[in-house]
């Protein structure tokens, strides 16, 4: 119990003090989840829009392996990732394994999946009428599209919040492909199992209270947002 | 207004994908240099004293990743790393005559102890020879809690299971973590067993863990790291210039001395012992 006070101590000296390094840390992993997160929302929405508003062959198949791909295990991603980019793999010539471009690559491969199921499920709750309604009032189908998006939005802001959430809080693949070089490819989450290792329990603890924070503020905002209009 | 807020977090989100300092992209490739090497190296914290000053010194950007000694040598030996920074024996020497490295030069040395709990239930405290002691351990079915992780410490705790030609696999008081030294540490102490770990990493540790040093001082237990430039003629990716920049770095003078002094201050004993230029032979081999 004194090891989880001690650490919370460290949180607030640390959060008080600005620690530059605990400070570039923390930024530099709101930075990399947050552009992994603006990808698989770019690639999760317009996937999951499409799915949701068109019928075609093995529709279900498409809805059965987004929805596992929610389940991608970030350690097999990032395996995969590291194998990929390799110098001697498929990708080597890209040059950028243990570098924060590999960990955005990574983190977007396992968010988008999940804000393409969510995408997709909030994209179908809509009533199957408006859509006939919003067409026989004449719109085209683009229109429609982004007035059903309009309609969704709640959902889709629940998207963002998970994607985020699960890319932020992921230490498998960012570890693997990020590789935790100090200064340049750690995250809030490669530094606590370093910290954990190194038996400094109390600034790995100070270090996930502080990763929980941000977390917590960023989806005050977006709840916030989310809220604001309660659907009729 | 919410279509304000929800649009300036877009926009905030867009604008977090341009403030990236392309750091990657403004180094020139050749300066970085990956080093793969063993945890106890980095969790010791005697890598975050000696990286900047390499780094100062020679103008490279070096990639430190700290995995297992199997697994960074596994990674030499793929080309996808420019320098091994290892401790263990058996596989760095086929390593070597596999051709995968150029050469392999002697660091420093620390040792291994086995670890119990004070009660000692196999009695081995004391004991001067480790294949004996982990006799007395298998012989009592006393819990021993291995790496189980292919680094080198586990390859040493195998060793000494063949000196003492036990068998161990399998068997129910044998158990297997596959976590890093630390981890396996605070499960030994946890669960009341015997452990084998590197004193480094037990020093760091020690406090409120509750496990005691029952064996020392055997010549089976010295713990030798060594670094190896990999190959670049097999493959030619690699940065044989940078990854050889570091190992010399390692084994000059300066660097020497601070390894020698290195944890004196925190841990009131030296973690590591400098013997670069020495032969093996000399630490008792």
């Amino acid at each position: 119990m004194d090891i989880i006070l001690e650490g919370i101590r460290q949180a607030f000296i640390l959060l008080v003090t600005f620690d530059p390094e605990v400070l570039g840390i923390t930024w530099f992993s709101l930075k990399v989840s947050g552009t992994a997160t603006f990808i698989s929302l770019f690639f999760g929405m317009s996937v999951g829009t499409v799915v949701a508003l068109t019928q075609f062959p093995g529709r279900r198949f498409v809805v059965s392996l987004i929805n596992t791909g929610m389940a991608l295990p970030p350690v097999v991603v990032g395996l995969f990732v590291t194998i990929f980019l390799w110098r001697n793999g498929p990708l080597g010539f890209l040059e950028i394994l243990y570098t924060p471009a590999a960990m955005i690559l990574a983190q977007a491969i396992i968010a988008t999946p999940i804000v393409t199921g969510i995408s997709l499920a909030s994209m179908q709750q809509l009533p199957k009428k408006l859509r006939l309604q919003i067409l026989a009032l004449g719109a085209t189908r683009l229109q429609m599209v982004r007035i059903l998006i309009r309609e969704a939005r709640l959902p889709l802001l629940a998207a963002v919040m998970a994607g985020f959430g699960g890319v932020i809080s992921e230490v498998g693949a960012s570890i693997m492909v990020g590789g935790n070089i100090k200064g340049y490819t750690r995250v809030l989450t490669t530094a606590t199992v370093m910290e954990t290792s190194r038996g400094n329990f109390d600034i790995a603890i100070a270090l996930g209270i502080i990763l929980l924070l941000f977390a917590y503020a960023i989806n005050l905002v977006l709840t916030y947002v989310q809220q604001r209009e309660r659907p009729r | 207004m919410k279509r304000k807020l929800a649009s300036m977090i877009l926009f905030a989100m867009l604008a977090s994908l341009f403030v990236f300092p392309p750091a990657a992209a403004a180094q020139p490739a050749q300066k970085n240099v990956i080093l793969a090497t063993t945890t106890s190296t980095q969790d010791s914290g005697l890598l975050d004293v000696l990286i900047p000053l390499f780094e100062k010194k020679t103008g490279y950007f070096m990639k430190t990743i700290a995995v297992g000694s199997g697994q960074a040598m596994a990674m030499g030996a793929k080309g996808e790393a420019d320098v091994l920074l290892v401790h263990s024996q058996t596989a760095e020497k086929k390593f070597m005559a596999d051709g995968n490295g150029v050469e392999r030069r002697l660091v420093m040395h620390n040792d291994y102890i086995i670890l119990g709990p004070p009660a000692d239930p196999a009695k081995i405290k004391g004991m001067k020879k480790a294949s004996e002691a982990f006799k007395k351990i298998a012989a009592s079915g006393s819990v021993f809690t291995s790496r189980g992780d292919n680094s080198g410490t586990h390859a040493k705790e195998k060793d000494i299971w063949k000196a003492a030609g036990v068998k161990y696999e399998g068997e129910k008081w044998y158990q297997q973590t596959g976590l890093g030294m630390g981890q396996t540490l605070a499960v030994a102490a946890e669960k009341k067993t015997y452990v084998l770990a590197d004193r480094g990493t037990y020093l760091a540790l020690k406090k409120g863990l509750g496990l005691d040093i029952l064996v020392e001082g055997d010549g089976i237990l010295l713990n030798i790291y060594h670094v190896i430039e990999v190959n670049p003629k097999k493959w030619p990716k690699v940065n044989f210039a940078g990854g050889k920049a570091f190992a010399d770095f390692m084994v000059s003078k300066e660097t020497q001395a601070i390894i020698k002094t290195f944890g004196i201050e925190k841990f009131g004993s030296p973690l590591f012992f400098p013997d670069a230029g020495k032969k093996e032979e000399a630490l008792g081999l």
